[in-house]
């Protein structure tokens, strides 16, 4: 039996979970008959399609375009794909290149069962098996052999807009002593219906995720970790309407870190719920399976909603998607469920219950590298004291064992990050870790005191909203507001009309392949 | 390092203030003392930190330190330095525009709609095109507020509607046209490149377009907005740092009572 320094009740932390098991199944049970054009295109990346036709449009978009035009989306593109295969003697790639040509109707095919063309698509199913467990592989044996950096995780962002002046920014930072080199993507990505292709010098506020600028960063930071003697872990955002495909894609290249999370979109980039939990199922699916650890966003609720009166809220979505992924088949080891440290910093107290908090998040959810994210929201002009806001953070982080620590930057407030900027973090933090280690091993907390009185009402407060939620459900629950303040329908927002109730052809063996249980 | 501290050699400075010559301050009237951090793209050496020694005095500082030299990776050096300007600035010809309104709390300026508008006030508003920030819009329009100004959700007499971020243009102005706006709030935070004057100036043109930019009080705002480049953009009122939704809630109603009642 696990003790908690917090005197919290396990015997409440297991019916919480169990409680969430039962939003997530209810989740699930809408997901598993339903696909998307974003899971659709995944398949076609899986089999090997890829490129842009005349008019720069990815040949993933072109087969499910052609598929959705011509009414029968619901059939799946592995279905059209095996009889093509059969029928026109056609490989994937081969098949795309002819639909964006106009010289072939794929959908015209003379039909196969079900059987006949999963078999015909084998060779590169299994292809597509071998390459991302050869990724995995690679990354198993880089920190077998030159080893890793220890938790918490040193997480920096770099933001240039241009992926050759990121992989600078990026070594520098990993020269520094970061362990996690996240891209951040161009401002508006999310709501890309298509994954733009190859190597990209322009973006706003970040840089646009593609397939080569993923194989550029790893290239390089392999490199570098080389030559440091530790792992460098890349991480990108599969969040929006291109969810599982960029899953799909850091999987085939070797990401390690991906921000995953359909709350996030929904509640703030307007994504339509329907729509980013079939995407968020398939590719939790693939992320579990290549070994990536994601990462959700529940610290974005506190930059609208408040920190100290919605801690609550943070928890109960940290425990529905705990189950999301497991229902994946992602283990615990790779949930980096979000936090933030996100209290008014004028609060009496608020160090003592951010850490509360922390401490708490790291009980309930042992295995799992947590995510704690910096403050932002009262970041200021005043770089000096937002120095010291990212001290406490970092305080707390060493102190409660945190799995993944996105630095914050004391410049938060006015720019990306310059490299300067970038060190002073990495060394606020270096020192703090260092300069006080163990203290968590040493210090109790007080029985009746703040601390755990804190933690104890934040549970308590968690499973009446979990209790909530599962007797509405989660849909209802979103479109009531229930998160961060903000209400969406479940028909409203962005991505709806790329929703399919999946037909008698369907068939997706992937899933099957990827997951374990 | 330089015995500064001891020296009266660089203390012979006139300590009067003259407006019209003003200094940066440290801890003595026109010792000019900046403080100023920066990058080098050159390896760290005796040659970079003269570097930027050289650098500093371009920039018209005298008496320079070099206090912290940090590689940052190879072939980038990183600087903390100090030195006394040489620059003066003549504070008593310094004008600048300002929203000419007095700010008034949430009670105060609702009592004064009441009075003087007699019906609410409908404000719409967003943080349009690609911005994905909605942390200047919630501050100014959420229920809550910020650092303890509360929103113009709560005010009694404005019917407040935050349409959150990426908003088109044309979204937010058919909104304007349904909910029969009074004023519009548009909110730029992060921005690069500009592109948020592109988009400030869309919504004007936009706005002209269809007949309505006489018939409603256009308010931009954000970290990088001024009264000053609002005006210059085409808008009624700019709000940068520093002002809260009190001052944008006591502006629009202090400058609708101008437009209808006077």
């Amino acid at each position: 039996m696990q003790r908690s320094k917090l005197g919290l009740d396990f015997d409440k932390v297991n019916y919480a979970k169990g409680v969430s098991r039962k939003i997530a199944d209810n989740v699930q049970e809408f997901v598993e008959g339903y696909t998307t054009v974003a899971v659709e295109r995944t398949l076609c990346r899986l089999l090997g399609i890829d490129g842009v036709d005349n008019n720069e449009v990815p040949l993933p978009n072109v087969v499910v375009d052609e598929i959705k035009d011509k009414g029968v989306l619901n059939q799946g593109v592995m279905y059209f794909l095996g009889n093509a295969v059969i029928e026109a003697g056609l490989n994937p790639q081969q098949a795309a290149e002819k639909i964006a040509a106009g010289e072939l109707d794929i959908t015209q095919l003379p039909s196969h069962s079900v059987e006949e063309a999963h078999e015909a698509l084998k060779p590169y199913i299994n292809d597509c098996i071998d390459k991302i467990k050869a990724r995995k592989a690679k990354r198993d044996n880089y920190i077998k052999t030159i080893g890793e950096g220890p938790k918490p995780y040193l997480y920096v962002i770099v933001a240039t807009g241009n992926i050759y002046e990121d992989v600078v920014q990026a070594e520098a930072a990993a020269r520094q002593g970061a362990d996690i080199i996240a891209v951040i993507r161009t401002t508006g990505q999310s709501l890309l219906d298509y994954v733009p292709y190859g190597a990209t010098t322009e973006g706003f506020g970040g840089t646009v995720a593609t397939q080569e600028n993923f194989r550029i960063m790893r290239t390089h930071l392999d490199k570098i970790g080389e030559e440091e003697g530790r792992y460098i872990r890349l991480c990108n955002y599969c969040s929006g309407l291109c969810m599982p495909e960029i899953a799909a894609m850091g999987a085939l290249e070797g990401l390690d870190v991906m921000l995953n999370d359909a709350l996030y979109g929904i509640l703030f980039r307007d994504i339509n719920m329907q729509r980013t939990l079939v995407d968020q199922y398939f590719s939790r699916v693939l992320n579990g399976f290549a070994g990536v650890i994601i990462n959700t966003g529940e610290d974005n609720y506190l930059t609208t909603a408040d920190a100290f009166d919605e801690a609550h809220t943070v928890l109960a979505s940290d425990f529905i998607n705990e189950q999301l992924a497991l229902i994946a088949d992602l283990p615990e080891e790779q949930m980096g469920l979000g936090h933030a440290f996100e209290m008014e910093p004028g609060l009496e107290n608020g160090f003592l219950y951010e850490l509360a908090q922390a401490q708490m998040t790291r009980e309930i959810f042992p295995k799992a590298p947590l995510k704690y994210m910096p403050p932002t929201k009262f970041m200021t002009g005043n770089i000096f004291k937002g120095n010291v806001q990212d001290a406490l953070f970092n305080q707390i982080s060493i102190w409660t064992g945190q799995g993944i620590q996105l630095l914050g930057m004391l410049t938060e407030a006015i720019h990306t990050p310059f490299m300067s900027d970038r060190y002073l973090s990495l060394e606020n933090a270096k020192y703090i870790f260092n300069n006080m280690k163990n203290i968590g091993d040493e210090v109790e907390f007080k029985e009746d005191g703040i601390i755990r009185k804190r933690a104890q009402k934040i549970l308590a407060d968690s499973i009446e909203l979990l209790e909530k939620i599962e007797k509405e459900g989660m849909f209802t629950a979103l479109e009531k507001g229930i998160f961060a303040d903000i209400k969406r329908p479940k028909n409203g927002g962005k991505g709806l009309d790329g929703v399919v109730e999946k037909g008698s052809n369907y068939f997706n063996p992937f899933v099957a392949l990827m997951k374990k249980n | 390092m330089s015995g500064g501290l001891y020296s009266t050699s660089s203390n012979d400075f006139d300590k009067t203030l003259d407006l019209t010559k003003i200094k940066p301050y440290g801890d003595t009237m026109n010792d000019g003392k900046t403080q100023v951090s920066f990058t080098l793209p050159v390896a760290k050496g005796e040659e970079a930190i003269e570097a930027a020694k050289q650098m500093m005095r371009k920039m018209g500082f005298e008496d320079v330190q070099v206090v912290f030299v940090q590689e940052l990776m190879e072939g980038f050096t990183f600087f903390n330095c100090y030195g006394s300007s040489i620059h003066t600035v003549d504070y008593t010809s310094i004008v600048v525009p300002k929203v000419e309104s007095t700010t008034m709390d949430m009670h105060e300026t609702d009592d004064f709609i009441k009075e003087h508008i007699g019906r609410q006030v409908v404000v719409v508003g967003a943080s349009t095109g690609t911005d994905a920030h909605t942390v200047g819009i919630d501050a100014i329009m959420n229920m809550k507020g910020f650092a303890g100004h509360y929103g113009l959700e709560r005010y009694e007499m404005i019917e407040a509607l935050n349409m959150g971020s990426q908003v088109p243009n044309e979204e937010f102005i058919a909104k304007a046209i349904e909910m029969k706006a009074d004023v519009l709030l548009v909110s730029q935070t992060v921005t690069q490149k500009d592109v948020h004057i592109q988009n400030l100036v869309e919504l004007v043109e936009m706005l002209e377009a269809e007949g309505l930019r006489d018939k409603v009080i256009l308010i931009c705002g954000g970290p990088r907005i001024s009264h000053e480049l609002a005006k210059e953009l085409g808008y009624d009122a700019g709000f940068g740092m520093n002002k809260y939704a009190d001052d944008v809630a006591s502006y629009l109603a202090q400058e609708l009572d101008r437009r209808i009642n006077q």
